[in-house]
C-alpha cells in the first residue's frame, strides 16, 4: 500500500444544512430535498441514492414546501413567491408573487393541472399550470388565520386546509368551505396555547388526517366532518404526514426526531372495515423531523440534524439485501474541497464564503502509525466573501495555488494570487468573457494556464488564462466545447496531467473526452446505467478511470478507444460482493506519480488505493485484510492480497488529495462536531434519569 | 418404586401454586389453580380453600375451565393423564389418559377430546403439535392462546415465522405470548421489557408490529380482558399494567403487588384478575383497582438457609419466607399463618446489595422460646451477626423479641441448639461457632444491669464459653434427657455435661470432620450418630464410649423422628438422593428409597401426626407417628404417604360431597345453619328418604344417591335403571361397571335430553320404556364398557 506523509486536516467547519421540506416523484424517482439555506438536492432513488444536482440557494430564500407536477419541480416559500426550477441549468426559471404573504404551503391536484398553495392571510390560491409558466386562478373563500397544511382528494373536487385550532375543507369547485373540523388544543398548561395543524393529508375513502402541535394525529371522517380516531404519539409537535401511494400505511414526524407508522388493518381477517392502528416507530433523528416522504419500500426522513435517512420497511422489501438496509445521507455527493497540489493550499467552499489554508509542516520522521509534532500549523490565508444574494456552487484553486476561482448561478469570479513570503495579493480578474456567466463546475489544467467550465448551455468553456503579464490579467476564450445529445447539466471536469485532454461527464451518464491541442471531441465513451460520480484521467498511460453511483469502476484506453484488459477482467470477475454495498460513492480518483498502478479512491468511510497489478479479490476472500496481512508470512502475504487494499481509518471523509510531495492530505468532518453545532433537542424525560 | 411397596412420594402441602397459571370460573366465585398433585378450588371472596380435586398421581401441569360447561374443568398432569372434573363439588367425571407426560394442558386437547368418543386417536393428534412446538423455548407460552382463531393451523405458522425472524436480535427474545379475543391482534412480551402488538399477519410478509414500553425488564405475562379492551402484562416490577387497547398511551398500574408477577389470568366476566407472583402467592383483583384477596402458600425464595422446622405448639412449619422474616406454614390445613419479622429492617429491592439474611432458627421444645441468627455480609472480615431470642407472648399468641445479642461470635455461627426439656422451662441455648468456640446462653433472672435501667423480664446471657484444641466446632446436639451435649469439633466428637460443663468423653473417626450428629431417642438413646464428610455413618455406644458399627455412605442429611426411635438419614449417591429410614440399634434399615429426586436433600423434618397411624405394614411402619416431608433443590416440599392413607384421603373426599354440596366456607359455617333451617323441608326430606334406601346396598342406588341432583341425568332415565337394579340381581358384572358408566353416560345422556324435566313427565315418561329398550340400552353400555377397558389398560 505504501506509506505517506498524512495530513489529517480537521479545520473545515462544513456545516450542512436543516431540511426543511421534500417531494418525491414516483414516475421518475427523484426525491427533491429543500436545505434551510435555500438549496434544492435532486437524488435519485433508481442510481443508488446518488445526489445528482444541486441547486445552490439563496440567503433570502426560505423555502416551506416543494411540488413536482410532472417532472417540473415547485416550491415555495416565506417570500411570498412560488418558483418552478431549470433542473438543466440547476437555477430557478421564473418565479411568481402570490400576493398573499408568506406561503407556507404548496400542493398540486392529482391531474396535475392546479397549484393550490396556502397564504398567511387565509387564503387558498390556485394557479393554473401551463406550459412554461403558472397562472393565478382564483381565490379559495378567505379565511381567518394562515394555511399551514394543504392537502387535494384525489379526485380534485375537494382540498384540506391545515389551520390554527382547525381543519377547513374547501369544494375546490365553488371555492366555499364545506366543514369545518375543530382540533382539540393540548391538556394541561398548554390548553391556553393554540394548537397549529402542521400537516394534513386527504385520502380518496374520504378520510382526512391530521398531526398538529399538540402531538396528536387525528383521523376525521370528511363527509360527517367527526372524529373518528385520535392518537397522542409525542409530547411535543406532529410536523410532517406523509401517505404512501396505496393509502394503506400513514407515517407521522414528531418534534422528538420519531417517525411513527400508521397502518389501515382489518381489525380481523376478511373484514372490509380498515382502522388506523399505531404500529412502528423509528428513531433515526436526534432532532425535528421537518420533512417526510412515504415511497413504495421506504420511509424518507430529513429534518433539523441535516440528516437524510431512507428506512426501507422490511415488509415491502426482500430481507438481508442491499435494499433494506438503512441509509444515511450525511454529506454531499459532491467535494466542497479543492487542492493545490504543488503548493499545499486547500480551497474550502462555503455556501456564501470560501476559504484558502495553507497546510501545516512537519519536519520530524517517524514509523508508521506515528503522529508527528506540527512545526508550522496551518495558517488561513484567505477568506473570500461571496457579493450578493446567490451562493456559490462551485469553486476551484489551480494546481500552482496562483489562481481561485468560484461561480453562483449568476456569475463567475476569477483571483489571482500572489503569496511571497508570508505577503498575499489578491486580485480580481475584472473581464472575464462573457461566455463565463454561469457554470456548474471549475477546474483548472495542471499547468494552471486553462480553466475549463461547464456551463449551463451543457457544454465546456475553455478559457486561457496568461501566467506572464501580471499587471494586465486577461483571459482570453478560447473554446466552446458543445456536448452531443444532451442538455443535462455537466457536473464533472478532469483535465489530463499533460494538458492533452479533459473529459466531461453529465448526469445521463455521458462522458465524454476532448482533445484539448485540437479542441475537438475526441471521443465518447459507451453510456453506463448509473451516474458516474469521479472521474480522472492517468497521467501517464492516458486511460479514463470512471466510478459509478452504483459502485461500478471502468477504466478506458483513450489511445485505443475501448475498455482496458484490468476493466473487462473486473466486470467479468465482477466487483467483491462488500465493495458493492457500501451505500456512499466514490467522490475522488487520484493517481500516484511513483506509482503508476496504483488508483487512489475515497468515499465517506473510506480510502481504497486499487493496485492494478495485484489480482482482483474474489468474491469469497476478505475483502478488509489489511489488518490480516500484517500478521502473516510475507510468502503468504503475497498470495493472500489482492488489489482492493482499504483503509477506514478516517471516518466521515470529506476529501483526499495526493501532493507533488508524495504527502496525502486527508480531510475529515468527525459527525460529532457537526451534531455539537446543532441547536439542543426537544427535552425527552428517560427512564432512570 | 417396587421395593417399598405402598409409600409413595408425593406433594402435599406447601406446593407451588404460582406453578401455573390459575383459572377463574365464569362467575368469578372459585379460583381453580394447581398445586402439587391436586387441584385446589379457593374462593375468591374469602380466599379459603374449598376443597382440593384429588385423584392425580404426579404434578398437576395445567388446569382449565371447560368451555362448553363452566362447571367443570379439565386438568392434566405429568401422570398421562386428563381429568374432568365437576369443581363446585369436587368429583372426577372423566379420566383420559394420554400415556405420556404433558406439560401443559392446551385448549387445543380440550377442544378435541369431547368431540370424538376414541381419545387415543386424539392423543397422537395432540402430540403432533406439541412435538412441533416444543423446539421452540417460547412455545408453552403461544400454543395455549390459540384458542379464538378459526384457522388454527395458520395461526401456528405464522406464530413460528415471526419467532424465527425475531429471536436472532440480542435481547429481544419473546417470554410470553397473548391473543386478543375478538381482533386478529397478537401482543407478545419480550426480554427486554417492550410488548409488542403484531398485526395483519395472516398474509405472509406484511406483517406489522406496534411496541408498548413500560416494564424495564422482561415481560412475564400478558393477558387480554375478555372483551378485548385492555391488555393486561406484569413482570418483575411487581406492577400489573393495564393497556387500553388502541389508545395504548392510556394506562393504568397497580403497583406494590409485592413480587415478580408470573401469570396473569382474567375471569370470563372480565370482573376479577389474578395474577400469581414468584413468592407463591395468587392476588386477587377487582377490575384492577383493588386487591381483595390475597391467596399466600408456601413462600420459597431461591434458597433456604434455615433447617425446616416445627413450631411445637401449632405444629406449623417454619421456615425462611419472605426475606428477613420466618414464615410460620400449617401444612395440615395447607396455608399460611403468618410471617414473623426477624431482621426488623426495611428490605431493599436491589440487585447486588447484602442485606440482612435470617440463616438460622431454633424453637425449644415447649415451642416458648424461639432463637434466630440473622447475618449480613459485605465482605468476609466484615461480617454483621445477630443472635436473638425470642418469647412466646400468650396473650399476642405471637412471638415477641426479649433479647437480642449483636455479635454473639467473631466467626459465622455453625449451630445452634435448645435442650430438649420436656417439662418446665428452657433456660439454656448453645451455639458453635467458626471462631472455634461453643457458647452457652443461659436466661438469668431480671436484674440491674446499671442502676437506672432495671430490666422488665428475664433476659439471655452468655453462660459458658467452650472450645477444644482450636478446632472448629461444626454441629451440637442434645441428648433426649439434655444430660449430654454432643459438639463436633471437626474429627472429634465432644461430649459435655451440660450441668456442670465438663468435658465428658471424646469419640473420634477420623478421617473427615464429623458434620452432623444425632443422639437416638427412646430405647435407643443410648448411640450417638454422626455423618462425617469422609462418606461415613458411625454410631457410637455412649455407655461403652465405643464404636458400635460404621456404614459407608456419603449422608447429607442426618434426622431423627422426635417421636420414635426411627431415624432417617438421606444420602447423595451418583447425583441423586437415597434415603434411608432406620433404627441405630438394628441393623437392617426399616426402609429405603433409591434415587428419591435429583440432587441433595439438605432440608427435611419430621412432622409428628395429629393421628396416630395404625398400620402395621413393616415398610411404611415408620410413617404411623410422623410425615416425613424433605425440600428438593429445585425447592419442591416432598412427603411420603402410604396407600392406606390415600385410599382414605380419596374416600374422605367423596364422603364430603355426599355430606354437602355446598361449597364449606367458614362463612357458610356461620351462616349455613341458619339457612338450613329455612330450607327445613328440603333438607328434612331428604334426611327422611336416606335411611330408608340404606338398606338396600346396592352399589348403583349408592351411586345414585352419591351423586349431586344437578348433575344427575333426568329421572325418566334413571327411573327404569332404578327399578332394575331393584329386581335383578343375576347380572353382576353389572355392577361392577356401575362405577365408571354413571360418570362416564352422564355426558352423552345430558346431550341427549332437556336437564331439568318436570317430576310430571317423567312419571309418564318412565313406563314408555319397554323392556326392549333397557335391553339395547344395556347392550351399549356393554360396548362403552369394553372400549373403556382397553383404554385404561
Amino acid at each position: 500500500m505504501g506509506e505517506f506523509v498524512v495530513h489529517r486536516v480537521r479545520f473545515f467547519d462544513y456545516m450542512p444544512s436543516a431540511i426543511r421540506a421534500m417531494a418525491f416523484n414516483g414516475s421518475t424517482q427523484r426525491l427533491a430535498v429543500a436545505r434551510g439555506d435555500g438549496a434544492v438536492e435532486i437524488f435519485n432513488f433508481a442510481d443508488n441514492y446518488f445526489q445528482e444536482k444541486v441547486i445552490p440557494g439563496r440567503s433570502d430564500r426560505a423555502i416551506e414546501a416543494l411540488c413536482w407536477v410532472r417532472g417540473r419541480l415547485f416550491s415555495a416559500g416565506l417570500s411570498g413567491e412560488i418558483i418552478e426550477y431549470d433542473l438543466e441549468k440547476l437555477r430557478p426559471r421564473y418565479s411568481v408573487e402570490a400576493y398573499g404573504g408568506p406561503i407556507w404551503t404548496i400542493s398540486s391536484n392529482s391531474q396535475e393541472t392546479l397549484l393550490g398553495v396556502g397564504c398567511e392571510d387565509g387564503t387558498v390560491k390556485m394557479f393554473e399550470i401551463l406550459e412554461e409558466r403558472i397562472q393565478f386562478q382564483r381565490n379559495l373563500d378567505r379565511q381567518k388565520g394562515r394555511i399551514i397544511s394543504l392537502s387535494w382528494h384525489p379526485s380534485g373536487a375537494q382540498i384540506a386546509a391545515g389551520m390554527i385550532d382547525m381543519i377547513r375543507i374547501f369544494d375546490a369547485e365553488t371555492g366555499h368551505a364545506t366543514h369545518r373540523l375543530l382540533v382539540e388544543r393540548g391538556v394541561g398548561t398548554t390548553r391556553n396555547t393554540e394548537v397549529v395543524v402542521w400537516s394534513v393529508a386527504f385520502l380518496s375513502n374520504d378520510t382526512v388526517i391530521s398531526g398538529d402541535s399538540a402531538g396528536k394525529v387525528q383521523i376525521w371522517d370528511a363527509v360527517t366532518g367527526t372524529l373518528i380516531r385520535n392518537h397522542l404519539i409525542t409530547k411535543w409537535d406532529v410536523l410532517g404526514l406523509a401517505v404512501s401511494q396505496d393509502e394503506s400505511s400513514v407515517i407521522a414526524g414528531t418534534s422528538e426526531g420519531t417517525v411513527v407508522q400508521f397502518q389501515a388493518l382489518a381489525s380481523t381477517m376478511g373484514q372490509e372495515n380498515n382502522q388506523w392502528v399505531r404500529t412502528r416507530t423509528f428513531k433515526n433523528h436526534t432532532h425535528d423531523v421537518r420533512a417526510l416522504v412515504h415511497t413504495d419500500t421506504a420511509v424518507v426522513s430529513g429534518g433539523m440534524d441535516t440528516q437524510l435517512v431512507v428506512r426501507p420497511l422490511l415488509d415491502k422489501v426482500e430481507k438481508n439485501t442491499q435494499e433494506s438496509a438503512l441509509r444515511k445521507i450525511l454529506f454531499p455527493h459532491k467535494s466542497l474541497v479543492c487542492c493545490a497540489r504543488k503548493a499545499g493550499l486547500l480551497l474550502f467552499q462555503f455556501p456564501d464564503h470560501l476559504e484558502l489554508w495553507r497546510l501545516g509542516e512537519s519536519s520530524a520522521k517517524g514509523q508508521a502509525g506515528d503522529r508527528l509534532p506540527v512545526m508550522k500549523n496551518p495558517e488561513k490565508l484567505i477568506q473570500l466573501q461571496n457579493k450578493g444574494e446567490d451562493h456559490i456552487c462551485c469553486s476551484a484553486v489551480s494546481p500552482c495555488g496562483s489562481w481561485v476561482a468560484f461561480s453562483t448561478v449568476s456569475s463567475v469570479r476569477l483571483y489571482k494570487l500572489q503569496l511571497s513570503n508570508g505577503n498575499i495579493s489578491i486580485k480580481k480578474v475584472s473581464k472575464l468573457p462573457k461566455e463565463l456567466h454561469s457554470v456548474h463546475q471549475l477546474c483548472f489544467s495542471s499547468d494552471s494556464s486553462r480553466l475549463f467550465a461547464s456551463s449551463a448551455q451543457a457544454s465546456v468553456v475553455v478559457a486561457s488564462l496568461d501566467q506572464l503579464q501580471c499587471k494586465h490579467l486577461h483571459t482570453a476564450f478560447s473554446a466552446f466545447l458543445s456536448f452531443p445529445g444532451s442538455s443535462q447539466p455537466i457536473h464533472l471536469l478532469s483535465a489530463s496531467e499533460n494538458g492533452n485532454w479533459l473529459a466531461a461527464a453529465n448526469t445521463d451518464g455521458q462522458i465524454h473526452v476532448f482533445n484539448l491541442h485540437k479542441l475537438k471531441l475526441h471521443c465518447t465513451l459507451p453510456v453506463y446505467s448509473s451516474c458516474p460520480t469521479a472521474i480522472a484521467i492517468h497521467p501517464t498511460t492516458g486511460h479514463l478511470l470512471s466510478a459509478h453511483a452504483d459502485q461500478q469502476i471502468f477504466e478506458f484506453s483513450l489511445k485505443l478507444k475501448e475498455y482496458t484488459a484490468w476493466s473487462r477482467s473486473l466486470q467479468r470477475e465482477g466487483l467483491h460482493p462488500l465493495w458493492l454495498q457500501r451505500d456512499t460513492p466514490i467522490t475522488h480518483i487520484a493517481f500516484n506519480r511513483n506509482k503508476p498502478a496504483h488508483v487512489f479512491l475515497h468515499d465517506a468511510f473510506m480510502f481504497c488505493i486499487i493496485d492494478q497489478s495485484l489480482p482482483l479479490p474474489q468474491a469469497r476472500k476478505k475483502l478488509y485484510n489489511q489488518m490480516d496481512l500484517k500478521t502473516i508470512s510475507p510468502q503468504k502475504r503475497m498470495q493472500e492480497s489482492h488489489a482492493f487494499k482499504i483503509c477506514k481509518m478516517f471516518q466521515h471523509l470529506l476529501s483526499i488529495h495526493l501532493l507533488d510531495d508524495s504527502s496525502l492530505v486527508v480531510v475529515e468532518r468527525p459527525l460529532a462536531d457537526i451534531v455539537s453545532q446543532l441547536p439542543p433537542p426537544v427535552r425527552q424525560k428517560k427512564f432512570a434519569t | 418404586m417396587v421395593e417399598h411397596g405402598d409409600v409413595r412420594v408425593v406433594h402435599k402441602g406447601g406446593s407451588k401454586i404460582n406453578f401455573r397459571e390459575p383459572a377463574l370460573s365464569t362467575d368469578s366465585r372459585f379460583l381453580l389453580c394447581a398445586s402439587g398433585e391436586s387441584v385446589k378450588v379457593f374462593s375468591t371472596a374469602t380466599e379459603e380453600c374449598l376443597h382440593a380435586l384429588q385423584g392425580h398421581t404426579d404434578l398437576i401441569t395445567g388446569v382449565l375451565l371447560r368451555p362448553s360447561n363452566h362447571l367443570q374443568a379439565y386438568s392434566c398432569s405429568l401422570d398421562g393423564t386428563v381429568r374432568l372434573w365437576d369443581f363446585t363439588d369436587g368429583i372426577l367425571i372423566r379420566t383420559y389418559s394420554i400415556g405420556y407426560p404433558i406439560y401443559e394442558l392446551f385448549q387445543l386437547v380440550a377442544v378435541h377430546l369431547p368431540q370424538c368418543g376414541e381419545q387415543l386417536v386424539e392423543a397422537k393428534e395432540l402430540s403432533a403439535v406439541l412435538s412441533n412446538i416444543s423446539s421452540n423455548p417460547a412455545a408453552s407460552a403461544f400454543g395455549r392462546e390459540v384458542r379464538i382463531f378459526r384457522c388454527l393451523e395458520v395461526y401456528f405458522f405464522k406464530n413460528f415465522f415471526l419467532k424465527k425472524d425475531n429471536q436472532k436480535g440480542g435481547k429481544n427474545t419473546f417470554t410470553c405470548i397473548t391473543c386478543h379475543p375478538t381482533e386478529d391482534c397478537i401482543a407478545s412480551g419480550h426480554e427486554d421489557g417492550k410488548i409488542r402488538l403484531w398485526r395483519n399477519f395472516n398474509h405472509r410478509k406484511e406483517y406489522t408490529y406496534s411496541t408498548l414500553h413500560w416494564h424495564h425488564s422482561a415481560v412475564s405475562s400478558l393477558r387480554f380482558t375478555p372483551e378485548g379492551t385492555n391488555l393486561l402484562s406484569g413482570g418483575v416490577e411487581s406492577v400489573l399494567v393495564q393497556w387500553r387497547y388502541n389508545q395504548e398511551s392510556q394506562r393504568d398500574f397497580l403497583p406494590r403487588l409485592g413480587g415478580a408477577i408470573t401469570h396473569i389470568s382474567v375471569s370470563p366476566d372480565g370482573a376479577l384478575f389474578c395474577t400469581s407472583h414468584s413468592d407463591n402467592k395468587i392476588t386477587i383483583i377487582q377490575s384492577c383497582v383493588k386487591v381483595s384477596a390475597v391467596i399466600q402458600g408456601l413462600v420459597k425464595g431461591d434458597r433456604i438457609r434455615t433447617d425446616l422446622m416445627i413450631e411445637p405448639r401449632s405444629k406449623a412449619l417454619v421456615l425462611n419466607g419472605k426475606p428477613g422474616h420466618l414464615q410460620f406454614y400449617s401444612l395440615q390445613r395447607d396455608k399460611l399463618l403468618y410471617n414473623l419479622d426477624i431482621v426488623q429492617q426495611e428490605y431493599i429491592h436491589e440487585s447486588g446489595l447484602e442485606q440482612f439474611e435470617v440463616v438460622m432458627a431454633a424453637f425449644d421444645a415447649s415451642g416458648s422460646w424461639l432463637a434466630t441468627v440473622e447475618e449480613r455480609k459485605q465482605k468476609a472480615p466484615e461480617l454483621e451477626l445477630n443472635l436473638k431470642l425470642w418469647a412466646f407472648d400468650d396473650q399476642k399468641q405471637s412471638f415477641v423479641l426479649n433479647t437480642t445479642i449483636s455479635a454473639p461470635h467473631e466467626g459465622r455461627i455453625t449451630a445452634l441448639c435448645f435442650p430438649h426439656v420436656s417439662d418446665g422451662q428452657t433456660t439454656m441455648l448453645v451455639s458453635t461457632s467458626r471462631d472455634g468456640h461453643f457458647k452457652a446462653w443461659q436466661l438469668a433472672a431480671p436484674g440491674f444491669i446499671k442502676f437506672y435501667l432495671i430490666l422488665k423480664g428475664p433476659s439471655w446471657s452468655c453462660d459458658f464459653l467452650g472450645a477444644y484444641h482450636s478446632l472448629v466446632p461444626e454441629c451440637c446436639c442434645f441428648s433426649a434427657d439434655s444430660s449430654l451435649l454432643a459438639v463436633g469439633f471437626q474429627e472429634v466428637v465432644t461430649v459435655w455435661t451440660p450441668a456442670s460443663w465438663e468435658l465428658l468423653t471424646t469419640l473420634s473417626q477420623p478421617p473427615g470432620a464429623v458434620r452432623d450428629l444425632c443422639f437416638g431417642r427412646l430405647s435407643c438413646s443410648k448411640y450417638l450418630l454422626g455423618a462425617t464428610t469422609s462418606r461415613l455413618l458411625c454410631c457410637w455406644n455412649l455407655l461403652t464410649c465405643s464404636l458400635e458399627w460404621v456404614t459407608s455412605m456419603d449422608v447429607s442429611l442426618l434426622l431423627a423422628d422426635p417421636l420414635s426411635e426411627n431415624m432417617a438419614a438421606f444420602c447423595f449417591e451418583a447425583g441423586s438422593t437415597d434415603l434411608f429410614v432406620f433404627k441405630p440399634g438394628e441393623p437392617r434399615p426399616l426402609f429405603s428409597h433409591k434415587a428419591l429426586c435429583s440432587g441433595r436433600v439438605t432440608h427435611a423434618v419430621f412432622v409428628p401426626r395429629e393421628v396416630m397411624l395404625e398400620s402395621c405394614d413393616e415398610a411404611s411402619q415408620w410413617l404411623n407417628c410422623s410425615h416425613l416431608y424433605f425440600l428438593t433443590q429445585s425447592m419442591d416440599l416432598l412427603t411420603f404417604i402410604t396407600k392406606a392413607e390415600e385410599d382414605k384421603l380419596t374416600a374422605s373426599s367423596k364422603q364430603l360431597v355426599v355430606s354437602d354440596d355446598v361449597a364449606m366456607t367458614p362463612f357458610h359455617l356461620l351462616l349455613g345453619k341458619h339457612r338450613d333451617q329455612l330450607e327445613n323441608p328440603q333438607a328434612e326430606s331428604r334426611l327422611s328418604v336416606e335411611p330408608i334406601r340404606q338398606p338396600s346396598s346396592s352399589a348403583g342406588i349408592n351411586e345414585l344417591l352419591q351423586m349431586p341432583a344437578h348433575v344427575l341425568p333426568s329421572a325418566s332415565f334413571l327411573c327404569s335403571m332404578f327399578v332394575q337394579s331393584l329386581l335383578i340381581s343375576k347380572e353382576e358384572e353389572m355392577e361392577s361397571e356401575k362405577e365408571e358408566e354413571d360418570s362416564d353416560g352422564e355426558m352423552e345422556s345430558r346431550i341427549s335430553r332437556p336437564e331439568h324435566m318436570p317430576s310430571g313427565e317423567s312419571g309418564c315418561a318412565a313406563p314408555a320404556l319397554t323392556k326392549e329398550e333397557v335391553r339395547e340400552l344395556r347392550r351399549l353400555k356393554k360396548l362403552d364398557h369394553s372400549w373403556m377397558k382397553g383404554l385404561l389398560d
